[in-house]
């Protein structure tokens, strides 16, 4: 009984869901309030969720782990700039469209008040198609290098990004929040989003609850603001991924993934699948980042998604997926326990020892994690 | 080794092997002297490779408990735990698929993990490896073993600028390098040499035999084998059947032994000819067989008549290890077909290239209308289902839970099991799935715990079933069968092959079997085509006597065999 | 015959390419050639032996190294003890390698294991292998070291008490190994003066007429690294490199004839970890400071690029690969922040340039080996038919 439990759970999961655990118990003892702590696990996880979410069609069309994620961060990052850039430019030409077609709620008042969420709206939409694109390339090369997607993807990845880095600083970008002061051109390190779509998702529906609470003698303060916006969008995003998952063509990436001799004898065209699942990773890829900028407040460009891949693949990995079969549940419970220990490790250590161990920690939970999947027997 | 005279080099006493309750050899004893060449033949099944298992000591024959009965060498009881403990007593093998590495020259290749060293200093610190080669002495050391054989290869020459037929010998070579090498095993050496090449080899064998290295040599060409060999022994069904000097037996008569059952116990007291092609008489066989095969005979040529529901015409398949070259036949409406031949001879590829599976030529009608070959989703679309040889490789989705196994090919293909608006949202119908595939699982009696159980977990008959309920789903007209019954116990056999006939029956599918097992060819089909070297030798009604199919197999021509049936 | 062409394309390109680039950039760059080639020399006897490293397990069919960086952490560990013992000059270069050498051998035991466990995913499992160990490596340096591990020298550790400082001067042993046989090349003129200054005896001098200004050539460390040459060129005689490359090819054949498969396979990648400590050694040695945190980061990346700009793929390299690929690299790397600057004013597009070509080259030289392997297999599918069709 415990022992199939264990074997099912598998025993880094239980590990890492003990320490976890463990974290909690002794959060209050050093004083640390778990209630933050907790709240602060709870936006983390809806920041990533997206991105850890992009693993799934990848895995399931046996295309392995998305260490090529940056590529389809990219494509966010070139949405969420240029809705910045644009961004005048967008809401004249909606009040245009507004006032040609007689569209009556399309008013001045309505583009001043929903300003931000338009913003966000268009950083995705501008991002998609450029995710798509880039996808679509990135599965055809993938498709001719069978058995060694891992290891280019992350080539892939490394190299897209320092040619972006190339392209940040001559990519005519004019918008004066986001060009070097100095020279008047090249996009800054880290380009803030308030004014145009920080915390849309967050502060949608957010439920704020502050409290002080005195429990034997000491003050208790609860301080807890859930960003249910992100919540929400990250489940609609799930639910999406779940539903195509069932349709016809997921099915048949799924069969793929699970055995491509298989699928091929039934009629389902291989490389067809594998690239639809890799332009599905890439576009949420780019959603999963704009998502993570709005919450975050900055869009990090230059050498900032160098590594993004890595905690999301440790997510899904620690969730309970191996290297080619991956799901919704796996998402969650991952990205749950690896962002409740990025979260919890820094203060608890902290209030501890007066040091910070969270990178240590993170680097060997994350990268043993992805180990431990790959050397794990898989059935040829 | 003084008595060696007496003793025998290798002596078998009663060996068996069962794998998981499955019997497939039993009570094996003989022996081999020094010097002598000995040929082993048998049908796909008969146990041959399980007895090279066991002598060679495979960890496949340890891993799954070992073996009954005893060896001895030289008059001693030994017992191999692994290839390198019966390399060390002198027992060298040749297997079928070449072991050798491709960037190595044949130099290389032949000492591969023998070659000889430069002593050094270093070698006494650390260990032999790092002690440097002695080229010049590993070339001449090659040279020697190659020449022994009796041809001219380069010892420098790299083994993937080799011709086929070069790579064998290099194989060869290698065993004879041995120095302690005194029995060697022969698995199909031929099979890819041409004749000039074979003649060399097999001219080389005798040498090497004269030297006193004994040699067990298997082929299924049986000429060869009479002609070199001094003693055969045919295997059958695990059991040897015959352990008989060579100027015994005819080459028809050796192959009767080894496919002749039932009928072969008929047929035992008459005389059999020594050149069968001229004489048999059709008609006249046909007289003896039982009046019901008549009457099937004539419906048969009823049949015929009709529009062929296959036509192929000069298909080649280039499917590796079953490569087809040249074949044309038709299949009647409603027929059950039977395709059968050695394993490695092309009867896989025709199924496989029919279907789209592996690069084809040629063409093939479906009720005469043109099939577009290479496109699996041409052939489906067309009503055509395929049970593969490869159960676990392409037949099913080890992973995935029985429903989908069943239910998908007739998803993605005829767009069953689906709600949604075709072409742009349509979901699976976990539902309907369900209920088909328990439908299934009754009607087959497909043992498992329900539609959701993943396949991988079931037993190999079951799987099977599975298989074939995936194929029946598609309802199609024609299906196309491929070693129905390989890897399963007896009783799932029977349930698979009454299937088969029932649903034959039902409902008029046409049916084409490929099967390395004659006999259930024969008791399944209305007429059975023999494949040998990707052609077809032969096409008969299964009524037939077993030889005859047998002789096809051999390679034996036949021609007025198949001129019977058109 | 297209194929032929193809694959001699395909041999030949990156470096082809590179030497094009160089040959641009070079001019754009307004360098001289004497300070070129001293830059060069210098980087040549930086680099070359992390890069030789990476030889043996290509050899071994382990395809590129990324584990080496466990190598070069050994080193670093070694370099740490040294400082803070305060041995210099070449003792405490030779401790350091002997500090560094059995963690090396441990670690490399333990990423050959894995690696066992990997077999057909070697790559991407060394490559997240040197994360996983950088975290372990992390947690040693910056919390058990002065702590548990005794560091004595405060200099080295952070203010709070325990853990090692970001950067370690390595003023003790820098370039000790460089100058360890000083030589110069001149031309005579330059030689006079340089004798004028600096006094005879204490340097080789080679005057060479016709070179403009002055050079310092590291000859203790070519020296060292044309033993290590020698020593590959051996180890390829030997039986063991046999069996590595047997194993390299076809690892069931190798099995199938007895030669030790999991057991060579470590002992390539143990060969390889000692060879990167040894190599991190030297080339920090030249660099003088250690970047407790850094330093190991890139040794990897840059040394498989550099190997992989030379014309070697994941299954072959040679140490011909090793020298054009240091020489060109490097070259670029020299060169290309400044021909950015003088091109469109702008040091960073140069330097972001030369990262984006190391990751481009190997992204690129990978994919070609994934191709060229799926091609291999289909044609070596195509050769089971047998027979004389």
């Amino acid at each position: 009984m415990i022992k199939n439990f264990i074997k099912n759970v598998g025993w880094p999961r239980i590990i890492i869901a003990l320490f976890l655990l463990a974290l909690f118990i002794t959060a209050p003892f050093v004083g640390v309030n778990v209630f933050t702590s907790f709240n602060n696990t709870i936006v983390r996880f809806g920041m990533n969720g997206v991105m850890v979410l992009a693993m799934i069609p990848m895995v399931q069309a046996g295309c392995g782990l998305n260490f090529g994620l940056p590529l389809g961060i990219i494509a966010g990052l070139l949405g969420a700039t240029l809705s910045i850039e644009l961004n005048t430019e967008i809401l004249e030409k909606l009040a245009q469209l507004g006032s040609q077609y007689k569209i009556s709620w399309l008013t001045q008042e309505f583009l001043q008040t929903y300003r931000e969420p338009l913003g966000f709206a268009s950083a995705l939409i501008i991002a998609i198609p450029i995710a798509a694109v880039l996808g679509w390339f990135y599965g055809k090369l993938l498709n001719r290098v069978k058995g060694d997607e891992m290891m280019i993807a992350t080539y892939v990845g490394f190299s897209s990004v320092s040619f972006m880095c190339i392209a940040w600083l001559l990519l005519p970008y004019k918008h004066p929040t986001m060009v070097w002061g100095y020279a008047g051109r090249g996009l800054r390190t880290t380009v803030s989003v308030e004014g145009y779509w920080l915390h849309v998702l967050n502060d949608w529906l957010a439920l704020d609850f502050q409290h002080e609470f005195t429990v034997n003698g000491k003050v208790i303060d609860v301080n807890l603001a859930i960003p249910t916006g992100m919540l929400i969008f990250f489940a609609v995003m799930a639910c999406l991924v779940w539903l195509f998952m069932r349709t016809k063509t997921g099915t048949a990436m799924t069969a793929v993934g699970s055995n491509p001799e298989f699928a091929r004898a039934s009629g389902v065209n291989v490389d067809k699948m594998r690239t639809i699942s890799v332009v599905m990773s890439t576009v949420l890829g780019a959603i999963g980042i704009i998502v993570y900028e709005q919450s975050f407040g900055f869009i990090q460009l230059y050498m900032g998604p160098f590594y993004m891949a890595l905690p999301a693949v440790a997510s899904i990995l620690l969730g309970g997926a191996s290297v080619n079969k991956a799901t919704i549940l796996n998402v969650v419970v991952g990205t749950f326990l690896f962002q409740g220990i990025l979260t919890m490790t820094p203060t608890v250590f902290n209030s501890m020892f007066q040091t910070d161990m969270s990178e240590v920690i993170r680097l060997i939970v994350s990268n043993g994690m992805i180990l431990y999947a790959l050397t794990r027997k898989v059935r040829a | 080794m003084p008595d060696s005279i007496n003793t025998p080099l290798l002596r078998l006493e009663n060996i068996g092997k069962e794998y998981y309750g499955n019997r497939v050899l039993s009570e094996i004893s003989f022996e081999i002297n020094s010097g002598e060449i000995i040929g082993l033949v048998g049908e796909n099944g008969a146990g041959k490779s399980t007895l090279l298992n066991i002598l060679f000591g495979m960890p496949v024959i340890n891993s799954t408990g070992g073996h009954e009965g005893n060896l001895y060498l030289d008059g001693k009881k030994v017992n191999f735990n692994s290839p390198n403990q019966a390399l060390a007593a002198g027992i060298g093998m040749v297997h079928q698929e070449f072991s050798l590495i491709p960037g190595f020259t044949a130099t290389e290749n032949i000492l591969l993990n023998r070659e000889v060293l430069n002593g050094s200093l270093m070698s006494y610190v650390f260990s032999d490896r790092v002690s440097t080669l002695d080229r010049d002495a590993m070339r001449q050391r090659a040279s020697a073993a190659i020449s022994t054989l009796g041809v001219h290869i380069s010892p420098d020459m790299l083994i993937n600028e080799m011709p086929v037929g070069y790579k064998q010998f290099i194989e060869i070579a290698r065993e004879i390098d041995r120095k302690n090498t005194r029995l060697l095993f022969l698995d199909e050496p031929t099979a890819v040499l041409t004749e000039q090449e074979a003649e060399i080899l097999l001219i080389a064998l005798k040498k090497l035999a004269k030297s006193g290295i004994a040699i067990v040599f298997i082929s299924h060409r049986l000429s060869e084998v009479k002609e070199l060999c001094d003693r055969i022994l045919v295997l059958r069904d695990g059991k040897l059947i015959t352990d008989e000097s060579a100027e015994n037996l005819t080459t028809r008569q050796i192959a009767t032994l080894m496919v002749g059952r039932e009928s072969l116990r008929k047929e035992e007291p008459v005389e059999i000819p020594e050149n069968p092609v001229e004489e048999v008489n059709v008609d006249e066989t046909l007289g003896v067989a039982p009046a019901g095969d008549d009457v099937e005979t004539k419906m048969l040529k009823k049949k015929k008549k009709k529009k062929p529901a296959l036509r192929v015409e000069h298909l080649w398949v280039d499917m590796p290890g079953e490569t087809v070259r040249d074949v044309s036949f038709e299949v009647q409406k409603g027929e059950i077909f039977g395709i059968g031949g050695l394993a490695g001879h092309g009867k896989l590829g025709i199924p496989n290239g029919i279907m789209g599976l592996y690069p084809a030529g040629g063409k093939v009608k479906l009720f005469g209308k043109k099939l577009a070959l290479n496109k699996p989703r041409a052939a489906l679309n067309r009503k055509m289902a395929f049970v593969s040889e490869d159960r676990r490789g392409v037949g099913l989705l080890l992973d995935e839970p029985l429903d989908w196994n069943i239910t998908f090919t007739a998803m993605q293909t005829q767009g069953r099991f689906l709600f949604g608006i075709p072409f742009i949202f349509q979901m699976r119908n976990e539902l309907a799935m369900a209920n088909e595939t328990k439908k299934f699982i009754e009607a087959l009696e497909i043992k498992c715990t329900g539609p959701k159980q993943k396949a991988g977990e079931l037993s190999g008959g079951n799987q099977q079933k599975v298989c074939l309920a995936k194929a029946f789903v598609l309802r199609p007209d024609i299906l196309l069968i491929c070693e129905p019954t390989r890897g399963i116990d007896i009783g799932a056999k029977t349930l698979v092959l009454d299937t088969l006939k029932q649903y034959n029956k039902e409902n008029g599918t046409t049916i084409i079997v490929t099967s390395s097992e004659l006999e259930e060819l024969r008791s399944v089909c209305d007429r059975v085509a023999i494949v040998d070297e990707g052609k077809i030798a032969g096409i008969l009604p299964a009524s037939r006597p077993a030889e005859e199919f047998g002789m096809l197999m051999m390679g034996e021509k036949m021609r007025a065999a198949s001129a019977a049936t058109e | 015959m297209i194929r032929k062409l193809f694959d001699i394309i395909a041999g030949h390109a990156v470096p082809a390419v590179f030497i094009i680039i160089s040959a641009f950039a070079i001019p754009l760059s307004g360098f001289s050639a004497s300070y070129l080639v001293q830059e060069l020399l210098t980087r040549i006897g930086r680099n070359s032996f992390l890069i030789l490293s990476l030889l043996i397990p290509i050899m071994a069919g382990m395809g590129l190294n990324f584990g080496m960086v466990l190598g070069a952490m050994a080193g670093q560990i070694g370099l740490i003890f040294i400082c803070d013992w305060g041995i210099v000059g070449i003792p405490g270069m030779v401790l350091a390698c002997l500090i560094g050498t059995p963690i090396a051998i441990v670690l490399g035991i333990f990423c050959g294991m894995i690696l066992n466990r990997a077999k057909g995913r070697e790559m991407v499992t060394s490559y997240i292998l040197g994360f996983f160990i950088n975290g372990v490596y992390q947690m040693t340096v910056l919390y058990l070291m002065g702590w548990i591990i005794p560091i004595t020298n405060p200099a080295l550790l952070l203010s709070r008490g325990y853990g090692v400082r970001n950067a370690v001067s390595l003023s003790g042993i820098r370039a000790v190994l460089d100058n360890l046989i000083p030589t110069v090349i001149t031309n005579p003129e330059g030689a006079k003066q340089f004798l004028n200054i600096n006094g005879a005896g204490s340097f080789i001098l080679v005057q060479l007429p016709f070179f403009d200004g002055a050079i310092r050539l590291p000859l203790a460390t070519f020296v060292i690294i044309g033993l290590f040459c020698l020593f590959i060129v051996w180890f390829r005689k030997t039986k063991l490199g046999q069996d590595m490359r047997a194993i390299g090819q076809n690892q069931s054949v190798a099995d199938s004839a007895g030669i030790p498969v999991n057991r060579t396979r470590i002992i390539a990648i143990v060969i390889s970890t000692v060879l990167a400590c040894y190599g991190q050694i030297i080339y920090l040695q030249n660099m003088g400071t250690l970047n407790t945190y850094n330093s190991h980061d890139q040794a990897g990346m840059f040394s498989i690029a550099a190997l992989l700009i030379g014309g070697a793929s994941v299954s072959k390299a040679s140490i011909t690969n090793v020298f054009v690929g240091v020489i060109l690299f490097h070259l670029m790397f020299i060169v290309a922040p400044m021909a950015g600057k003088n091109l469109i004013g702008e040091a960073q597009i140069g330097e972001y340039f030369r990262v984006f070509v190391s990751y481009g080259i190997i992204a690129i030289a990978l994919v070609l080996h994934a191709w060229k392997r799926n091609r291999e297999r289909e044609a070596a599918r195509r050769s089971l038919r047998g027979g004389e069709n």
